[in-house]
């Protein structure tokens, strides 16, 4: 009988895996890098340095085009920044507020209950700036897409030119990580982009790997304590399973 | 799994061999089913506390400039309304008037303003909630000048405490200070 | 239900006036259950605690959803940053649903396997897939909440197979979406639903148990008791046999919920519903492939829709497809053979629903949904009168004729 219970749930398991499995075929012939996150595994946890520096490329080369909605300035404590220095980055943006005694709605600094402000008023404005093409909210980005880590390096450290068999339309550019190969999103990060004050490497990898760290944190901001309470649930459920398993044993021993 | 049970001592319903039940491993063993249900229950109950966008809302910048000499205006603090007062000499002086000690709720009237001419309290009955009358000029103002609550007819002075009425305490003054000489942040 | 059975006073006063005590000591003691069952029958007790962590999860997370489709989106994303313990609670409540089937469909092949369908089980084993119905459903129309692109999508395309009805299927997609896409009435109502059904489920659940405690539990040698000596009380052996199967579900949920949270959603469901751009490869929830592989498997639209419900509906007249009189497959050799087929034809099923229609999967998905069918409509009841038997033992107290095929 424990054969029928191993071999139905081997096959389950391996059902449920199948989707997924589906999934990274449909993606084609495209091999994505590996990267070592900190995130990664059992006892994940993010790199504070590496998210400060991530952010500071979202600032400096991506929030031109990509809104981050979902994340308020408060939010960045998770990166190590106090509560003075959180106030300070607000401060820098103007976000509308109102309507005022007088019905009219007026900008002020942002505090850090506010959400990060959009570079465009709506989606219409941004397709009209960008050759018709969405530039996608970051702000989820690092769970809206298949192996969400490893695809968004890949897919920034993946401009190439296009080989020679490939024509490659005004406005779209070569990519090696994204589906189909045409992307509408020029390349982003050349290397050297941005200045870091911690002197860590500005090269392409360097500031890819930087800020998809970043959006990783932006898209899944409570994984450090849900692998902290996972280590706990898992030890106390595994001896629960032993004592329990024991004290059916002691319990059955007087049936047969 | 199943064996040769023919001379085996059946336990069957009648629930005799006590002693298996009280094994130390089985008493263990539902207690910590016990402790793990405590534990789920936590998240389950903390849920309904304030979220962390609720609680970093909890701050509101008014400018107090416009506010005219025997006007008030009503801000929302918290999801609150909260009453500012810009009172005059004359209500200054009949806070004042009397010993604050010997009130329901003893305090002067100088613990509760920080600015004698600017009153801020929470807009809130101290008795069941309800949002007391006196902020319009047309308004019912209480036999103390200050505010009336409609709902069981307590009435507050003009220092926001109570003098008649059920209501146990004087309207709260919630934490603000002056972040220049116009703004005042509450919370 | 004498009330003398209990010594507390306070308890016997109760008693006598509502019995919960007796009640509680019938199921508890007095309720003979056979005393071979094994782990498999674990999964009834493991599907029940599924539907209450269902229910308590889903009604927390209630609290803080908008079900809007402005603010449904954004509401779920609160729950994850901003609400204590959000992101905890909507993982679990995301991670049991699919355990639940999981479980579900242990506790079906379970049934299957030992003939638990059969008489007189019948209305038992209907009520079950009365269940399972509503869970369906239910899994469903919880998918569409989170108001990402998988949940639109969806809930588009499940709609829509209602216009398969000839005549009124235009105007039943209608009366479904209240609208003529799916839109704002269809998310509130959804949701609605997708609150009053768990409620109906847990209904249904008590009739099951009902139905259950009639006859009392099936075993893995199918022959009735046929005394005290086939039987042990409910508790505490069969309370604690269902803790380690407890202990054993909680720890694997656990590994879901905090380490692979999102391995059994799609990414595009956190990308926000966009009725104007389909995601390149929808596919449902793992556990509708193998119904969503039927449904393709037909290049009819009419004859999908009809197939895979047909599909469920078959189960419904199960116990009148397999005549043969022996329920366990234990002492049913050829039966034995044709219920791993189906067992397998189903996993290729769900495996053919998650792949691309185009090729060689079209042709696979044929021959697959060809053999489900071909099971129980041509093999079960062919079976009942052509298999040679094995003999079965006395009693389950002496069942030495019976343990030799079964590595047990």
């Amino acid at each position: 009988m424990r054969k029928l219970i191993f071999a139905t749930m081997v096959s389950l398991m391996s059902a449920v895996g199948m989707p997924g499995a589906a999934l990274a075929a449909s993606g084609g012939d495209v091999t994505l890098l590996k990267n070592d996150w900190s995130f990664a595994g059992i006892f994940g946890h993010y790199n504070k340095a590496s998210m400060q520096r991530g952010f500071q490329v979202y600032l400096e080369v991506c929030a031109g085009c990509h809104s981050m909605k979902y994340i308020a300035f408060r939010n960045l404590a998770d990166l190590g920044y106090n509560e003075a220095e959180i106030k300070a980055i607000a401060a820098e943006y103007e976000v509308q507020d109102g309507p005022d005694e007088d019905g009219e709605m007026f900008m002020r600094p942002a505090r850090p209950a506010d959400l990060m402000p959009s570079p465009y008023r709506n989606d219409n404005e941004a397709r009209a700036n960008n050759n018709g093409a969405l530039p996608p909210d970051l702000s989820l980005i690092a769970k809206a897409r298949a192996h969400g880590p490893d695809y968004l390096y890949s897919l920034l450290v993946g401009y190439q030119d296009a080989p020679a068999s490939m024509e490659v339309p005004d406005g779209m550019y070569y990519n090696n990580a994204y589906s189909g190969n045409m992307i509408a999103m020029p390349q982003p990060i050349y290397g050297d982009d941005v200045e870091y004050a911690d002197g860590a490497s500005t090269s392409v990898e360097g500031l890819s790997a930087d800020v998809t760290h970043f959006l990783m944190w932006a898209a899944e901001p409570k994984l450090e304590v849900r692998k902290r309470i996972g280590v706990a649930a898992v030890f106390f459920l595994s001896i629960f399973l032993i004592m329990s398993y024991l004290a059916k044993r002691r319990i059955w021993a007087d049936v047969y | 799994m199943v064996k040769s049970t023919s001379n085996s001592k059946s336990p069957s319903a009648d629930g005799v061999q006590e002693p298996a039940r009280r094994d130390f491993i089985v008493v263990a063993t539902y207690a910590m089913g016990a402790v793990g249900a405590a534990a789920v229950a936590w998240p389950l109950i903390d849920q309904m506390n304030p979220a962390a966008d609720t609680l970093a809302l909890a701050s509101t910048e008014v400018d107090v400039s416009k506010i005219a000499e025997g006007q008030a205006i009503t801000v929302t603090w918290r999801g609150k309304p909260v009453f500012i007062r810009h009172r005059t000499p004359d209500e200054i002086a009949r806070a004042n008037a009397i010993d604050g000690a010997e009130l329901r709720d003893p305090q002067e009237d100088e613990a509760r303003v920080q600015r004698p001419a600017l009153l801020v309290v929470v807009g809130v009955c101290t008795h069941l909630g309800c949002v007391p009358l006196g902020q319009k000029t047309g308004d019912v103002k209480g036999d103390y000048d200050g505010w009336f609550c409609p709902c069981h007819g307590s009435h507050y002075d003009t220092s926001g405490r109570i003098r008649k009425g059920p209501a146990p305490t004087n309207l709260e003054v919630p934490p603000y200070n002056f972040l220049s000489d116009n703004v005042i942040r509450i919370g | 239900m004498s009330a003398a059975k209990f010594s507390n006073p306070v308890v016997r006063w109760i008693d006598h006036r509502l019995p919960v005590f007796s009640m509680l000591d019938h199921t508890a003691n007095e309720y003979p259950t056979p005393k071979n069952l094994n782990y498999m029958w674990n999964f009834g007790s493991l599907a029940g605690l599924s539907l209450v962590i269902m229910i308590v999860t889903g009604v927390v997370l209630a609290m803080s959803y908008t079900a809007h489709v402005d603010y449904a989106f954004e509401s779920v994303e609160r729950i994850m940053r901003d609400v204590n313990h959000g992101w905890l609670i909507r993982y679990i409540h995301m991670n049991t649903a699919s355990f639940f089937f999981i479980v579900v469909y242990l506790h079906i092949f379970r049934g299957l396997y030992y003939g638990s369908y059969k008489a007189p089980r019948e209305l038992l084993w209907i009520l079950g897939v009365v269940i399972f119905l509503l869970m369906m459903a239910t899994a469903f129309m919880g998918y569409v909440l989170p108001w990402g692109q998988m949940s639109f999508w969806g809930a588009t395309v499940i709609t829509n197979l209602f216009s398969a009805i000839p005549f009124v299927g235009e105007s039943v997609v209608t009366f479904l979406w209240g609208g003529f896409s799916v839109d704002n009435p269809t998310l509130t109502r959804f949701f609605s639903l997708h609150y009053l059904m768990p409620f109906l489920i847990a209904g249904v659940v008590v009739l099951h148990i009902v139905a259950l405690h009639r006859f009392g539990s099936n075993n893995p040698i199918g022959i009735d008791t046929k005394g005290r000596q086939d039987t042990i009380s409910f508790h505490p052996y069969y309370t604690i046999k269902d803790m380690v199967g407890i202990a054993m579900f909680l720890l694997l949920l656990a590994i879901a919920v905090f380490f692979f949270p999102n391995a059994m959603g799609h990414p595009d469901n956190y990308i926000p519903a966009n009725p104007m751009q389909t995601p390149a490869h929808i596919v449902p929830e793992w556990y509708f492939l193998p119904f969503y592989a039927i449904l393709r498997a037909v290049p009819d639209k009419l004859g999908g829709v009809l197939l895979m419900f047909g599909a469920i509906a078959i189960l419904f007249i199960l116990p009148w497809l397999d005549r043969s009189p022996v329920r366990s497959a234990r002492f049913r050799p050829v039966f034995r053979i044709f219920f791993w087929l189906l067992f397998i034809d189903a996993l290729a099923l769900g495996y053919l629903g998650a792949m691309p229609a185009e090729g060689i999967y079209v042709t696979l998905s044929r021959v697959a949904t060809a053999w489900y069918f071909l099971h129980f409509l041509v093999i079960l009841p062919m079976l009942g009168v052509f298999e040679n038997t094995k003999p079965l033992p006395k009693s389950i107290s002496e069942p030495v004729l019976a343990t030799t095929g079964e590595a047990a």
